[in-house]
């Protein structure tokens, strides 16, 4: 990418959301699926309480939610101080806890996106695949996820476009340190602190939507291809 | 082979059936539309769970209130058709045919996926996706599938409602065949007396979430207090027949049935083959002694079994001609000739009397 004319600095930002909000999806998206598929299927009490507590990202400063990270999560953290002694994972302030913060911030968007084509699955078909000798996981395996695949792949599309935009929850939670935590929209910000700093923020600012764009149409292509496929 | 009896409360709409099918052939089971077909085939299925009782299929358990025996779907090997074919979208239906199959160990399996295709006529459309297939065909993939898991009982919930009627016509004589071929008793959902003469060997009746009768379908079919079910304006009888010579210059086919021979106006079927024939009960006459010099055609032996005054201006006479008929006559008509249960008579029935959309070719 050295055609963009982006010093070292700048490509290790690039690097570093995309391998960030990559990792931020695939550790999400077992949980995503697995969360709405409950809020889809299952009724319980306190339904409504996890649904809320699902999508307070959404509505919260990104700052709390980068705090509250740093409490949990943080090297005396209640989690943080028992990862490290049972694992020794530090989270804090490394490029995982930047994922983390990722995928937190963008898991809403991940279940909303599963749990909508979820309810659309007809449960007639899981009733049929039952009757010719499924059990309820192989049901799920064998036709439950094929049929929503579209969803997932939208979610995680758009839960990987959110990731690379991630910032408030970020900073807060891993700081902003060069080769660790600092990804594109971190070093964007860091651009736009220093004198003279308005090219290369320009640059970054480019490579931000394009990666966002692409993103999305990735997500509208792939599910134009599934369509075609359904039709045979 | 299958043993049901239920009681389910849901909502305030109550199921309580019971009804017990000896033979391997079809059972029908019969009622409007909301009896409850759908919930009795269901909770067999083990798609929805009855409150009491219990179902008994090819020997075992599937459902025991006592024992709390309540055996999963997939345990069940029961094969279910639904009214929509419900084939995977997302698999060929090569696949589709085989899902269940594979799930079914070798020992068990009892039927061959070369057979199933080539019975159903399906083998042109093994590569393709279920959304390029026509309404029958989808119907046919979705009968082959069940069949596929080599089932103990085939359980089939309306397949021709959502048919048009030349799709209807495809499908039919495959689900007759199927039984046969693989003797596995069906259980045959339909609001359709067309499709149950067609196709059934025994029927049970619903009524609000009730079974009122069960039994074979001649036997059934003649008896006057369940005209108002059958949809029939008329009170009537079933005779099973097969197909013994044709008459050509006379117009007549000779139909044998158990208690000899049925004339009815020529046939359009080869000899050999089944036919059910329905014979209303206003065109049946009685005689004492076999009528001299008449047109009529058949004129049969019979036993009169039992009378019936309806409130209306007739009386219904159940006659045994080896198999159950009815007629109906005037009250006068039995003070003149004196008929009481148990006296020989003749049924005297005219061949023109028979007419189209009174057989069934099986």
């Amino acid at each position: 990418m050295s055609w963009l004319g982006l010093t070292p600095v700048e490509m290790e930002a690039v690097r570093l959301s995309l391998w960030v909000s990559g990792w931020a999806v695939i550790v999400s998206l077992p949980f995503g699926i697995l969360a709405a598929w409950i809020l889809a299927r299952l009724k319980f009490t306190g339904k409504t309480a996890l649904d809320g507590l699902l999508h307070l990202p959404l509505v919260l400063p990104p700052v709390v939610v980068g705090y509250m990270l740093l409490v949990l999560f943080g090297n005396r953290g209640l989690l943080g101080a028992w990862l490290y002694k049972m694992f020794g994972i530090t989270i804090a302030f490394t490029w995982k806890g930047a994922a983390l913060a990722s995928s937190v911030m963008a898991f809403p968007l991940l279940v909303r996106a599963v749990r909508l084509s979820i309810e659309n699955v007809d449960r007639g078909l899981e009733a049929a695949a039952r009757t010719l000798g499924a059990g309820p996981l192989r049901v799920f395996f064998t036709v439950t996820l094929p049929l929503i695949v579209p969803g997932v792949t939208a979610g995680a599309l758009l839960a990987f476009a959110r990731s690379l935009g991630e910032f408030g929850a970020t900073i807060t939670f891993v700081s902003n340190i060069q080769g660790q935590t600092q990804t594109l929209p971190l070093a964007l910000y860091t651009l736009t602190q220093v004198p003279g700093g308005e090219r290369a923020a320009m640059r970054l600012c480019i490579i931000a939507i394009a990666l966002g764009m692409g993103a999305l149409v990735a997500s509208e292509l792939l599910a134009k291809r599934y369509a075609a496929q359904m039709k045979g | 082979m299958l043993d049901v009896s239920l009681r389910s409360l849901r909502g305030n709409f109550l199921i309580d059936a019971a009804f017990r099918s000896e033979t391997a052939g079809v059972t029908a089971l019969f009622g409007r539309s909301g009896a409850g077909k759908t919930s009795i085939i269901n909770m067999v299925a083990g798609l929805l769970r009855p409150d009491q009782g219990h179902i008994i299929a090819g020997g075992r358990y599937l459902f025991d209130s006592k024992t709390r025996t309540d055996l999963a779907p997939e345990k069940r090997r029961v094969g279910y058709v639904f009214q929509e074919a419900r084939l995977f979208p997302h698999l060929s239906v090569r696949t589709n045919l085989t899902y269940g199959m594979r799930l079914t160990p070798k020992s068990e399996r009892y039927v061959e996926f070369d057979q199933v295709v080539a019975l159903l006529g399906i083998e042109a459309l093994l590569d393709r996706r279920p959304a390029k297939l026509s309404g029958g065909e989808k119907q046919r993939v979705a009968i082959g599938r069940a069949i596929l898991t080599s089932p103990s009982i085939l359980l089939m919930d309306e397949p021709l409602a959502s048919l048009d009627f030349a799709r209807k016509a495809e499908v039919l004589p495959f689900i007759a065949r199927l039984g046969r071929e693989f003797s596995v008793p069906i259980l045959y959902v339909s609001h359709s007396l067309e499709e149950i003469l067609n196709l059934a060997d025994a029927i049970v009746v619903m009524e609000a979430g009730r079974t009122v009768a069960a039994g074979k379908i001649e036997e059934l079919m003649s008896r006057p207090d369940l005209q108002s079910l059958t949809g029939y304006a008329d009170c009537g009888a079933i005779l099973s027949t097969v197909v013994q010579s044709h008459n050509g210059a006379g117009g007549v086919s000779c139909l044998h049935f158990e208690g000899g021979i049925l004339k009815v106006p020529q046939l359009d079927v080869s000899i050999g083959s089944k036919v059910r024939v329905r014979i209303e009960a206003r065109s049946v006459a009685i005689a004492l002694s076999p009528p001299e010099q008449t047109s009529v055609q058949n004129i049969i032996p019979a036993t009169i079994e039992e009378i019936t005054r309806s409130n209306g201006s007739f009386v219904d006479v159940k006659l045994d001609i080896g198999c159950p008929l009815a007629a109906r006559i005037t009250p006068l008509a039995l003070t003149t000739l004196g008929l009481k249960p148990g006296m020989r008579v003749f049924a005297v029935i005219k061949s023109v009397s028979v007419s189209h959309g009174m057989l069934w070719k099986q």
